[in-house]
């Protein structure tokens, strides 16, 4: 006897199409969270310049860099200021590692690794001397508190410039680390060449005190604060990623904002 | 006689289940990285009475010292997250869908009368299509939610690059408060959903995985009896 429906009847067809498309419902089930667990579950990365990220996680924060950084970082694109009466008086202070006791300036020289291998030694006076550069924007830490607060210094750009870095403002990425080595980060070259990224020496009305990073600490407004080293000692220059602090504990290599 | 009358086409019913794993990682992976900085409450003259999370819940859910990790998560799934409400938007344009989903001039006025008929005041509703005119408000405000999710979101990931997003979201503070904002606001409408659809039944659960309802119709005079073999 022939059939309607190409020879199912209404009721047969409903059977047929709910079991197949509950098994597909199902095996999407199972799948999706088989690939979860196995997300969950991946080892963590090789240890090297970055680590402490699940492999596929940290490849796709690479990859995501390489997306935004292509796409929308233009040094043109300046950070918001604000009137310097509106930056705090008592500026938050967040971590201590690389800070131990107190660095006069004139215990202190900073190192600055040129790529002939020769070493400048700069005093904080020779920095003073150069054009100072103030900035009051809104401070960003990666774990989501900001505060506006007012720094001044040389803008990295005019120290690159003075000292006749050109070479090594054509690489890829500046190193900066603290006297002791125990906090560094490694910081792209346009982010660095950013102007409003400065070499701070004074904030509000004072040199920097010990646990701001005296006596010079980067300030770089593009980037969360977990980049701004205080208290630097030594800057180097690579085209491959200089070691960084955070990014060996699981953070993005790129931290930019 | 039991007859198909098809409701979800493919594309609706794989955009609306594979969301909702990747929303759950996005709010999962949010709540690792709000604690790092767990500032928001509801306080009233000088009395909190909600603090987004008391230390239980972060305790069960495992959630103190995950930052690095829950952003690792957070920007991998955001994309996920941001192409299928693409595919959806798309499909919902191009298919000419948005008619039955977008709410129309009854919509808010009828809607009222849906609440009223769902919370057993009055007895009929009004007459719908494929969805009631509730579901088109609820269903168009969770597109518009997500796409105030990326955009929220953006303005916070990249608030320099950004930096117009931001000042449209009214700064950076506000930003994080209105994608914190939605994110409760997802949970809120997960859970009426969830109520919705148990008393709806089981019909209407299953036109969302296979695509159709069953509906009673009474056989046309030309369908003998012999059919029943």
């Amino acid at each position: 006897m022939k059939k309607p429906n190409g020879g199912l009847t209404s009721e047969r067809k409903i059977k047929r199409r709910n079991f197949i498309s509950f098994a597909v419902f199902g095996a999407y089930i199972a799948g999706t969270y088989a690939c979860w667990r196995w997300l969950y579950k991946s080892p963590d990365e090789t240890p090297g310049i970055t680590a402490g990220a699940h492999k596929p996680l940290r490849k796709a924060l690479n990859k995501t860099e390489l997306f935004f950084r292509r796409l929308t970082f233009n040094e043109n694109h300046l950070v918001k200021t604000y009137p310097r009466s509106m930056g705090a008086k008592k500026i938050r202070h967040n971590g201590d590692i690389g800070l131990e006791g107190k660095l006069p300036p004139e215990y202190w020289t900073l190192q600055v690794k040129k790529i002939s291998g020769e070493t400048l030694q700069i005093t904080l006076d020779e920095l003073m001397k150069l054009p100072k550069t103030a900035i009051t924007y809104d401070f960003k830490c990666v774990e989501g508190w900001d505060q506006i607060s007012h720094w001044e210094g040389v803008s990295f750009r005019d120290f690159m410039a003075h000292f006749k870095l050109e070479a090594e403002s054509k690489m890829g990425y500046v190193g900066m680390e603290t006297p002791d080595q125990h906090y560094y980060v490694g910081i792209d070259m346009p982010s660095a060449m950013h102007p409003q990224t400065l070499l701070a020496y004074q904030m509000n009305d004072e040199l920097l005190n010990g646990s701001h990073g005296q006596p010079l600490r980067l300030i770089i407004p593009v980037k969360y604060g977990i980049k701004n080293l205080k208290r630097i000692g030594t800057i180097a220059f690579s085209n491959s990623r200089p070691r960084d602090y955070w990014a060996e504990r699981g953070y993005d290599y790129y931290s930019g904002l | 006689m039991k007859v198909i009358k098809e409701k979800h086409s493919l594309l609706v019913r794989w955009t609306h289940w594979v969301n909702f794993p990747i929303l759950a990682i996005m709010i999962w992976s949010g709540m690792l990285i709000y604690w790092a900085n767990d500032e928001y409450g509801i306080t009233l003259s000088g009395h909190t009475y909600v603090r987004f999370f008391p230390d239980w819940y972060y305790k069960l859910l495992h959630i103190p010292q995950r930052l690095a990790e829950g952003m690792a998560f957070h920007f991998l799934f955001m994309w996920f997250f941001a192409l299928n409400g693409v595919f959806y938007v798309l499909y919902t344009i191009i298919s000419g869908q948005w008619r039955q989903l977008l709410p129309n001039r009854h919509s808010f006025k009828e809607a009222w009368l849906v609440v009223l008929h769902d919370l057993h005041i009055r007895k009929t509703m009004p007459p719908q299509g494929k969805y009631n005119a509730a579901q088109r408000i609820a269903y168009t405000a969770i597109i518009i939610m997500g796409f105030g999710s990326l955009v929220t979101g953006l303005a916070i990931y990249k608030p320099v690059q950004f930096n117009w997003l931001c000042w449209l979201c009214g700064g950076y503070h506000l930003a994080r408060i209105w994608h914190f904002v939605l994110t409760i606001s997802y949970v809120l409408f997960f859970l009426i959903h969830v109520v919705q659809v148990t008393l709806a039944g089981w019909n209407n659960f299953r036109s969302v995985v296979s695509g159709f309802e069953v509906v009673n119709e009474q056989p046309e005079p030309e369908n003998n009896n012999d059919e029943k073999a």
